[in-house]
């Protein structure tokens, strides 16, 4: 379980250039759910995301997973609990490691490392296995270094490293925004797949309102650093687009924000 | 031409002296990409440490480790600069480098130069016997101990601690993501880079039989030299890490030989740091202009 109570955070304070990118802002995740975020530009998704993997602190509220209070916590002990997927697909993986190199890497996460020898022979098994399962082929290639490989396959890589240790929740940036659409609807699949054979606690942030629609249990959209919209089982399950378009109208009292969430897509 | 080869037996040895503290510097530059420039400070430190040390009558082998001890120091205080009071590494290692100055003149006892005789002292290596075919020829104990530095170093990156440091060189994002601190990542690599760089201060001031305060000014380039002439030279040839290393060290040998050239042509010892910020600059510049080159021409395929 996640939660979030009253955080708040403004970035560049007390400058001209102040700006509120979450207003107390509360969100409680159950075990097993799986949400996917939208909004215009702005709104504060990936903010809330980052503020979750502790990429910077909130100046107010707390963020708790499991009753484990996180709010002080630094990103790199957090990350014990998390699995993150990056927006751009050269963030989540090492470019001059091999590819079981970067899973030797994920497998011990929350872990001390010593002076053991940095990936074992059983290790290497267990990584042929998980990759098979991705279907790409890259089984075959586990010692190829990482940087060789495409945006779609280090994005797979790196949902898979998120995965490997199950974390208590997945955070899904964006993860398939800078992919080509037919890589990216693989990725999906993939995100799809894993948390539902692992029942992962996720938060997916997306741009695009068929992808929110279809995926995931419940939908929230955020504008202005607020839920505006939370919506889960059945609701969600019979959603539109243009019913999201307009809630989103009614929600944040504008409508300009719509041909620019269309427009993304 | 044959004051060359006469030359060569001092080239080598003095290329892999200074080869280790290459490695102490591929370590940093390009394991934990950061250009730290306490090296310059810690190698006359390491020499200070050991020649002190030995004047004293403590044994070579003690000296040279005490002084290891103390380079390890040296990084731990530029990494701390670094890490925990936000100074840039750069920055950071040319504070400390020059506060080394300072202490180092107080370890040599306020002089500027303090020798150390083999006649009085059993060193571990001397330039004396540089052409001697016996055990005492430096040349011998210092491949051994080469390999097994790059032994330990080698199997060092493959550990753990290790791949958490290579990732940390890396890709701070991802190694953040995956529970790494790359704080520690950092101070630890400073520390063994820069005890690499005292050791090899240690060496050259016995081989020299003096160590000199001065003697670390200009060290971080040919450190970088021998990196970068060792990757250049050797691009073509398959290897693994350790070969990696020692190609590094290659790269020291290298660039001692082309110094010893350029003074059998008549180059005044006083332009030996324009030459070397020269050889460094051009062995960066190459593979730039040829990349530029490169992919312009791809460009113009494609169009």
């Amino acid at each position: 379980m996640l939660e979030l109570k009253n955080i708040s955070k403004t970035f560049n304070k007390g400058t001209i250039n102040a700006k509120l990118a979450l207003d107390n802002l509360s969100l409680t995740l159950n075990d097993g759910d799986f949400v996917t975020v939208i909004g215009g530009n702005g709104a504060g998704k990936s903010t809330m995301l980052n503020a979750i993997a502790g990429v910077f602190f909130v100046d107010e509220g707390t963020i708790k997973a499991d009753d484990v209070d996180l709010t002080n916590m630094p990103d790199y002990k957090r990350a014990t609990m998390l699995g993150r997927v990056f927006q751009d697909p050269m963030k989540g993986t090492n470019p001059n490691m091999m590819i079981e190199e970067n899973m030797a890497l994920a497998l011990r996460r929350g872990q001390r490392r010593g002076l053991k020898w940095g990936i074992t022979k059983d290790e290497r098994e267990m990584f042929y296995q998980a990759l098979k399962g991705l279907n790409l082929g890259l089984e075959d290639r586990l010692t190829t270094k990482v940087g060789l490989l495409s945006g779609g396959q280090r994005q797979a890589l790196t949902l898979l490293m998120a995965t490997l240790k199950k974390p208590k929740v997945l955070l899904l940036d964006e993860h398939t925004a800078a992919l080509d659409p037919k890589t990216a609807e693989k990725v999906l699949a993939m995100s799809d797949k894993v948390v539902s054979e692992n029942n992962l606690t996720t938060m997916m942030v997306t741009h695009n309102m068929r992808d929110a629609i279809a995926h995931g249990n419940r939908l929230i959209m955020m504008d202005a650093g607020h839920i505006v919209v939370d919506i889960s089982g059945d609701d969600k399950k019979k959603l539109t687009v243009p019913d999201l378009l307009d809630m989103f109208s009614k929600a944040s009292g504008s409508t300009e924000a719509n041909d620019a969430m269309l427009l993304s897509k | 031409m044959i004051s060359l080869l006469n030359a060569l037996p001092g080239a080598v040895s003095q290329g892999l002296i200074w080869g280790i503290m290459a490695l102490g510097v591929y370590v940093t530059y390009r394991i934990l990409d950061v250009a730290d420039l306490t090296v310059d400070g810690s190698l006359a430190t390491g020499g200070a440490v050991c020649v002190v040390m030995i004047r004293a009558g403590v044994n070579p082998y003690i000296a040279v480790l005490a002084a290891t001890g103390v380079g390890a120091i040296a990084g731990l205080i530029t990494a701390a600069l670094h890490t925990k009071c936000g100074i840039p590494a750069i920055l950071a290692g040319i504070l400390t480098q020059l506060a080394l100055y300072s202490v180092n003149l107080r370890i040599m006892g306020g002089k500027s130069n303090q020798p150390v005789s083999v006649d009085k002292y059993d060193l571990l290596v001397s330039q004396r016997y540089v052409r001697d075919l016996s055990f005492d020829n430096p040349v011998l104990l210092l491949l051994i101990l080469l390999a097994i530095l790059i032994g330990v170093i080698y199997w060092f990156f493959g550990t753990e601690k290790g791949c958490s440091m290579r990732a940390t060189g890396a890709n701070k994002d991802m190694a953040r993501a995956q529970g790494i601190n790359p704080d520690n990542d950092i101070i630890l690599g400073l520390m063994i880079s820069n005890a690499l760089v005292a050791l090899s201060g240690a060496l050259v001031a016995q081989y020299q039989g003096a160590v000199d305060v001065n003697m670390g000014r200009g060290a971080i380039v040919i450190g970088l030299a021998s990196v970068i002439i060792g990757e250049v030279v050797f691009k073509k040839i398959k290897h693994n890490f350790a070969g990696t290393l020692s190609f590094v060290v290659c790269g020291a040998i290298i660039y001692y030989i082309v110094i010893q050239i350029t003074l059998q042509l008549g180059l005044n010892t006083n332009d030996l740091k324009l030459i070397t910020a020269v050889i460094v600059a051009l062995f960066l510049a190459v593979p730039y202009w040829k990349s530029k080159v490169f992919s312009h021409h791809k460009g113009v395929k494609n169009a």
